[in-house]
């Protein structure tokens, strides 16, 4: 087993990064392979909570990194799902703690034990964006369909391809179509067009994301979710599988648009 | 769309956005990049005779690729004397 690195970016906060890596991270251990999310947020760690695994932290990446145990104890395993696991931040620590060379050596001692690693990049260009970035074999791009979030995607992108990071691919998170409909929000195909990457899945806003971060159950474990099945149909994207995109309007013609924009046919 | 009334947000925000992106990307205010077209055309015109009112100078994006597109339209000789 040789994993694969997924770092989840966006450069703007409160876009759904963390909810993104819960998500990926219990659709892929639900469909079998092995998961290991890595929450890059030093300071400001959520990917616990939104998991559900806040009361089993007994270390984190930081006493990794200083030695004070070793990586195995740091890994918490999922309540439900035995082939996933999570290496929470540090809560009372600041990114300086860790270095690229750091994540890049964490991520090759997990390798050979996983199928995928996730990282959780803190939202931001600065060092804590540079060290989930640093190991990444692949760098999914998370946005709203909404300004800022877009704007910040694109710095996001232009630095991953000044760094040469090959593979970056986008999530539209939180499209609501009834606005996308009535022409108050931009829709998949603008974005797609304003940021130039390929497109790996797009989000709809459910109210039922929020429900299932109160109790600590990732969305992508509820079947009657329409953002657990878009979330799950992005997992199954990033092992390879051809996933047609959610035809959330059944519009003609926009699956064939999108179908191309991710290059997927020419 | 502007007999339909005022613009729709989501025309505004793409609108927008191709701006600003083009700006972020190349590191180019408006104001350089109007002052970098009056250089070109003050170069071009020292060797040519140009149609100042027709010339079109923009960046534009095709994918995550920005290119500065200029059409300078020439004045012919017989379109000279004729004017």
């Amino acid at each position: 087993m040789t994993a694969q690195v997924i770092t989840i970016s966006s450069g703007k906060g409160g876009v759904g990064k963390t909810t993104t890596v819960a998500n990926l991270a219990v659709a892929l251990a639900a469909d079998g392979v092995k998961v290991v999310c890595l929450d890059g947020d030093i300071g400001l760690r959520n990917l616990d909570v939104v998991m559900g695994l806040e009361n089993r932290i007994v270390y984190d990446i930081v006493d990794v990194i200083e030695g004070r145990c070793k990586l195995r104890q740091a890994m918490i395993r999922d309540k439900h799902l035995p082939e996933l696991y999570l290496i929470p931040a540090a809560q009372t620590r600041d990114k300086n703690a860790v270095s690229p060379s750091d994540m890049q050596r964490i991520c090759n001692e997990l390798r050979p034990d996983f199928d995928f690693v996730l990282i959780d990049s803190p939202a931001g260009i600065e060092r804590g964006f540079r060290n989930a970035i640093a190991p990444a074999d692949r760098v999914l791009v998370v946005t709203n369909p909404e300004v800022s979030a877009v704007r910040d995607a694109d710095r996001v992108i232009g630095i991953l391809e000044a760094e040469e990071k090959r593979s970056t691919a986008l999530i539209i998170n939180r499209l609501n179509q009834a606005l996308v409909k009535q022409h108050d929000m931009l829709s998949p195909e603008d974005v797609l067009d304003l940021l130039g990457i390929p497109l790996i899945g797009i989000v709809p806003e459910d109210e039922s994301v929020i429900v299932s971060s109160n109790r600590g159950t990732p969305v992508a474990q509820d079947t009657k979710s329409r953002a657990g099945l878009a979330f799950r149909n992005i997992a199954k994207r990033i092992k390879g599988e051809e996933i047609p995109f959610l035809d959330m309007e059944k519009q003609a013609g926009l699956w064939d648009r999108l179908q191309k924009m991710t290059g997927r046919r020419s | 769309m502007s007999w339909f009334g005022p613009k729709r947000s989501a025309e505004s925000a793409k609108e927008r956005l191709q701006l600003v992106l083009i700006h972020d990307r190349t590191d180019l205010t408006p104001a350089e990049l109007n002052s970098m077209k009056d250089e070109i055309l003050e170069v071009i015109s020292r060797h040519v005779d140009i149609d100042s009112d027709a010339v079109q100078i923009a960046v534009e994006h095709d994918g995550r690729q920005q290119r500065l597109v200029a059409d300078i339209p020439l004045r012919s000789l017989t379109r000279h004397r004729a004017g």
